[in-house]
């Protein structure tokens, strides 16, 4: 089949992509337009209008914000349009957020990180995508800017279902908050789908730790659930836990606990059974990662 | 000249070009991009198709309302089963492969009564461009009537449903038998042991990289159509078009095949759409074309396998292979592709006895219609299925006996002595010598130390697999003598020009068609081998009926033994003609007159010579000719084959599973092929490489499914999965060469090789891995889930 017609235009400023967004019922906007042409071209979507906003400078940042001043709550700051090759290859993002790079470095294949963005993917809400779990799990969230002016939303609220997300029609992500802490280590695993490519499986974990106790944690999913989610049941058994074996086995075989069945996906390659079964190998294999615990 | 003569043994020196790992030719204009696809072609006024499909499995056609779509501007006419009807032409896509009591029903290009799969053609709009015509295809209002569906041969003819087509009420096209059932009966009772597997062979979608396409051009006033069309067989298409769809007589037809962007079979057969295409052309007179997408391939390319299979060895103690015993029920689809009779028949049952001396065998097969797209001939044909069917036996056997696998392989083989070998299954091997190639493989991998390592690493709870795949192949799909008395409505023969132009240059006409395989490349060895001249010298011609006077095509291993063949035949007739003028301008007996690189001398004169090439001048001169002879330097050459060729090798995988997670390893990947002389080495690897990447394929990955409402489930590339490269291993290639001793050149053929042997090496390894849990065979694709189950419960969930 071929794609539905529509318009395409291209924005010269955030305030110019705002007006055309508005201007145009049912327009969509596209920055590397890796989650959006391939869904168009099996008529998955029909937008009526394209408004380009690729091009755009000074959209693609990513600096290290000192402490909370001037409303600017901190830690990192990744603009909307930042690559995932520019974030795999951050050294601001390895050091604070470490799960984020990961995620970038695992996602897609070069072209698609050379060209797909940060803003644009997690706008998208494909659950089968990476970032959401690390955004999830380092508690991140998305600046968005509307003709009525600026909001921020938190990671918790964003996922509202396959490709549903808070952000709104008239809306544009700006940039990506993750808060820092010198204390907390993160990392992400992704077991890819052997035909999409995306994650049949990945999990992001945030934990604070002193070296011999984990103080807080934050366990996130993406690919094996119809959207992605955090996972209290293994957040609750690792906080307060003694960094050790015992503790990660723990906690990686609470990981599922909190889903309902129907919260996994099925499909040809994998049933919800087994995405069950390998989510707590995963959180397992990332745990020990991240901790750098010796199995 | 003896057809027993191979190249460069005939007394003559050829100019070393055959055997040469020589670059091809092809690939500079194909990579970049001045090759020509049929997409790429474009007439004056060219008009675009699209086909409304059914989304149905199995209705019946209420209504077309095609009004809506015949007012949209730059829609030109749209088109019904029942415009086709009136139109009077024959409207039959034929069958080319008969079989006892075989049901045949009326196959048409557009449904008239019924649709019986999800893709069938309904009605076809034409317009002025492609989007035009796709977006027509929506105006167009189709009422069904909805039928129950089937989609597994077994349902299909043990339950009672609706069937396909009420000629065949139990949905029973035909019901084969192969070999003795009496002997092998008594076998089973005489023997010490029996083994038996359940296994299935899922559907396979072919996945060429060109999509099928077409563009017609009726001119009326010659009454002419010109069809370029995405075939691996011009010739055959040509004759399917003129004695089955269209009427016209083949001389008023002319097919042609540009660049094709490979095949695997599924551009042999006829199907509706590119007869709808010149038909449209011939209404409207004005050039058609059509362009299949990604997922009209899914759903109309013919699908492959789709076996269910009960198999039963039967063994001595010693490991004595006695018999072996087939039952399967082989999915047809909704109807009857060109040779979706002969691939899960002769094709299949003839090579159940493997490289193994069986004295006794038995194949049933039922032919099941299903509401399904139709199923035929996918790389392997037939054959990958019968290979995949006695080397899952044979491990299952060794498992009985508590041997080992190779052990019960080697025991069986049948020795090189043994050639002639006819087996049980009816074929006469031509020759062959399995344990030294089966060693080499194993030599590759040190076998002995490997399944050392296998046992230390389980004490480890590590699982390393070892999976050894044996296979013959019955290649070259010849001889037509013995192809029209299993059934065959078409030859097996093929043929070829050899033209000296005046100036010394050669061209070579050939009917078989390429599309990727390199022809152009090792044609051209194979006549400057035989003309004492540079392949530079050699020009090769694929795919033009009006240029080729005759051919059967490309399929079934064929086209280096079987056209190759009749090229190494045409260029000796050639060379004996020069021979011959030769020897009478230089004043002496033909006897006299030797050949070397291109130049004829007198034998003890070196210096009374004349080239080759200078000959063709003199004979299109015709100045000087020994009395009696025509001018000119060429021979048309019609080559029917005494016997099929049969390839063999062995291979070897390793790979190792994680129970935990059921992820699949492949350590490493040996392949030992002997496909006889070996033209060029580096296109024989290339081939390998295909192969065992589209056999790996199958066996881990691919596999169509229907869902409950009879929709394809796996209707896009991310959702049927064709292995990346990411995740394929190294290959290891080697090669023994065991010519075939009735093939002109001696050689067997390479095309399918790799493709048979993978898929039961693979399975054969990874169901070796878990052997310590009880797990004696797993069906394709083997996902990593499955695995886990089986480690789980030791195959058994």
């Amino acid at each position: 089949m071929y794609m539905d017609d529509f318009e395409y235009y291209r924005a010269d400023s955030v305030e110019n992509a705002l007006e055309l967004l508005a201007d145009h019922d049912g327009a969509e906007l596209i920055a590397g337009a890796h989650g959006l042409l391939p869904r168009m071209k099996t008529g998955d979507e029909s937008p009526s209008a394209l408004v380009d906003i690729g091009q755009l400078s000074g959209l693609d940042a990513i600096e290290a914000r000192d402490g909370e001043r001037d409303g600017d709550p901190g830690g990192i700051s990744i603009g909307a349009l930042a690559t995932h090759t520019e974030i795999a290859e951050s050294e601001t993002v390895r050091e604070h957020a470490t799960a984020l790079a990961d995620a970038a470095a695992e996602l897609g294949d070069p072209q698609v990180r050379n060209g797909g963005t940060i803003g644009g993917n997690l706008a998208h809400g494909d659950a089968r995508s990476d970032p959401p779990a690390p955004l999830l799990a380092l508690d991140g969230s998305l600046e968005v800017r509307s003709p009525d002016g600026e909001r921020t939303i938190a990671a918790t609220d964003l996922f509202e279902g396959p490709f549903e997300t808070a952000v709104a029609d008239d809306e544009i992500v700006t940039a990506v908050r993750v808060p820092t802490d010198a204390d907390a280590v993160s990392g992400y695993h992704k077991r890819r789908d052997p035909l999409s490519g995306y994650a049949m499986v990945g999990v992001g974990v945030w934990l604070r730790t002193d070296g011999e106790t984990i103080e807080a944690a934050r366990v996130a999913v993406t690919g094996a659930t119809t959207n992605p989610a955090r996972l209290p049941a293994a957040e609750d058994e690792l906080e307060g836990s003694a960094v050790s074996e015992e503790t990660i086995t723990e906690a990686s075989a609470q990981a599922g606990t909190t889903l309902s069945d129907e919260a996994f996906v099925s499909d040809v390659q994998a049933s919800a059974e087994y995405r069950e079964h390998l989510l707590s190998i995963d959180t397992e294999r990332t745990l020990y990662e991240v901790l750098e615990v010796d199995r | 000249m003896s057809d027993a003569d191979a190249s460069g043994d005939s007394g003559d020196d050829g100019s070393g070009a055959f055997g040469a790992a020589i670059e091809r030719g092809e690939d500079v204009p194909l990579l970049t991009g001045s090759g020509e696809y049929t997409d790429d072609i474009s007439r004056r006024g060219t008009t675009h198709l699209a086909i409304r499909r059914s989304d149905h499995a199995h209705a019946r056609i209420e209504n077309v309302d095609t009004g809506d779509a015949e007012a949209m501007d730059g829609v030109l006419a749209v088109y019904t089963g029942e415009d086709v009807v009136e139109s009077g032409v024959p409207n039959t896509i034929p069958t080319a492969w008969d079989l006892p009591g075989l049901v045949q029903p009326q196959y048409r290009m557009l449904a008239t009564d019924k649709v019986r799969h999800e893709g069938t053609a309904v009605a076809a709009v034409v317009a002025e461009t492609p989007h035009v015509a796709h977006d027509a295809l929506e105006r167009i209002d189709v009422e069904y009537e909805p039928l129950e569906h089937v989609t597994d041969p077994v349902e299909a003819v043990e339950r009672d449903v609706s069937p396909v087509h009420d000629e065949a009420e139990d949905n029973v096209a035909f019901d084969f038998e192969l070999g003795d059932a009496d002997a092998t009966d008594e076998a089973f009772a005489d023997a010490d042991r029996v083994a038996s597997v359940d296994l299935r062979q899922p559907r396979i979608i072919p996945n060429a990289m060109e999509p099928r396409a077409a563009l017609a051009d009726w001119d009326e006033t010659t009454e002419k159509l010109r069809l370029w069309m995405t075939s691996q067989n011009p010739h055959l298409h040509r004759m399917l078009l003129s004695a089955g769809t269209l009427g016209l007589p083949e001389n008023k037809i002319q097919v042609i095949a540009p660049e094709v962007g490979g095949g695997f079979g599924s551009k042999i057969y006829h199907y509706p759409d590119e007869a709808v295409t010149a038909w449209c052309s011939m209404q409207l007179g004005r050039p058609v074309k059509w362009q299949a997408t990604r997922s009209e391939s899914y759903l109309t390319d013919c699908h492959g396998r789709d076996h269910v299979t009960t198999g039963e060895i039967a063994l001595d103690e010693d490991g004595t292979i006695r018999g072996v015993r087939v039952e399967t029920h082989a999915g047809l689809g909704a109807q009857l592709s060109q040779f979706g009779t002969a691939t899960p028949s002769y094709l299949y049952a003839t090579v159940l006895s493997g490289q193994y001396t069986i004295p006794a065998i038995h194949c049933r097969v039922v032919g099941a219609f299903t509401n399904t797209t139709p199923v035929d001939a996918y790389r392997g044909a037939g054959r990958a299925e019968g290979i995949y069917v006695i080397e899952r036996l044979v491990d299952v056997g060794a498992r009985e006996l508590g041997m080992d696998s190779v052990e019960l392989r080697r025991h069986n083989l049948v020795a090189p002595d043994e050639f002639p070998y006819e087996s049980a299954a009816a074929l006469v091997y031509d020759s062959g010598e399995y344990e030294r190639a089966m060693d080499l493989a194993l030599e590759h991998v040190d076998y002995d130390e490997l399944r050392e390592r296998q046992r230390e690493l389980r004490d480890e709870d590590r699982y390393i697999g070892i999976g050894v795949g044996n296979f013959i192949e019955s290649a070259g799909l010849s001889p037509s003598g013995l192809a029209g008395d299993l059934g065959a409505q078409a030859g097996g023969w093929e043929s070829s020009i050899v033209r000296f132009d005046s100036t010394g240059s050669v061209t070579v006409l050939a009917g078989t068609a390429d599309q990727g395989q390199g022809h152009r490349t090792t044609y051209a060895q194979i006549a400057a081998e035989e003309l004492g001249l540079s392949v530079d010298d050699i020009d090769v011609v694929e795919g033009d009926t009006d240029r080729i006077p005759q051919g059967m095509g490309t399929y079934g291993s064929r086209s280096a033994s079987v056209g190759g063949g009749s090229i190494a035949r045409g260029a000796r007739e050639v060379r004996e003609k020069a021979r011959r003028i030769a020897a009478h301008q230089l004043e002496t007996s033909v006897d006299d007159i030797e050949f070397e690189d291109g130049e004829f001398h007198v034998a003890g004169a070196p210096d009374r010579s004349l080239h080759i090439q200078a000959i063709a001048h003199e004979a299109y001169l015709g100045h000087d000719l020994p009395e009696g002879m025509d001018p000119g330097l060429e021979e048309t050459n019609f080559y029917d084959p005494e016997n099929f060729t049969y390839p063999f090798g062995t291979h070897v995988a390793v790979v190792e599973v994680d129970p935990e997670t059921g992820e699949i390893e492949i350590e490493r990947y040996v392949a030992v092929d002997d496909c006889g002389e070996i033209i060029n080495p580096m296109i024989v690897e290339g081939q390998v490489h295909g192969g065992i990447a589209q056999g790996i394929g199958a066996a881990l990955y691919e596999g169509a499914a229907y869902d409950d409402d009879g929709h394809l489930q796996t209707r896009r590339m991310d959702e049927y999965a064709v292995p990346h490269a990411t995740q394929l291993p190294d290959f290891e290639t080697d090669n023994t060469v065991t010519p075939s001793p009735h093939n002109p050149i001696g050689v067997k053929g390479v095309g399918e090789s790799a493709t048979i042997a993978a898929t039961p090496t693979i399975v054969s390894a990874v169901v070796d891995a878990l052997e310590p849990f009880d797990v004696d065979h797993l069906d394709m694709p083997i996902t990593p889930e499955s695995v886990w189950r089986a480690a789980e419960t030791g195959g058994d969930r």
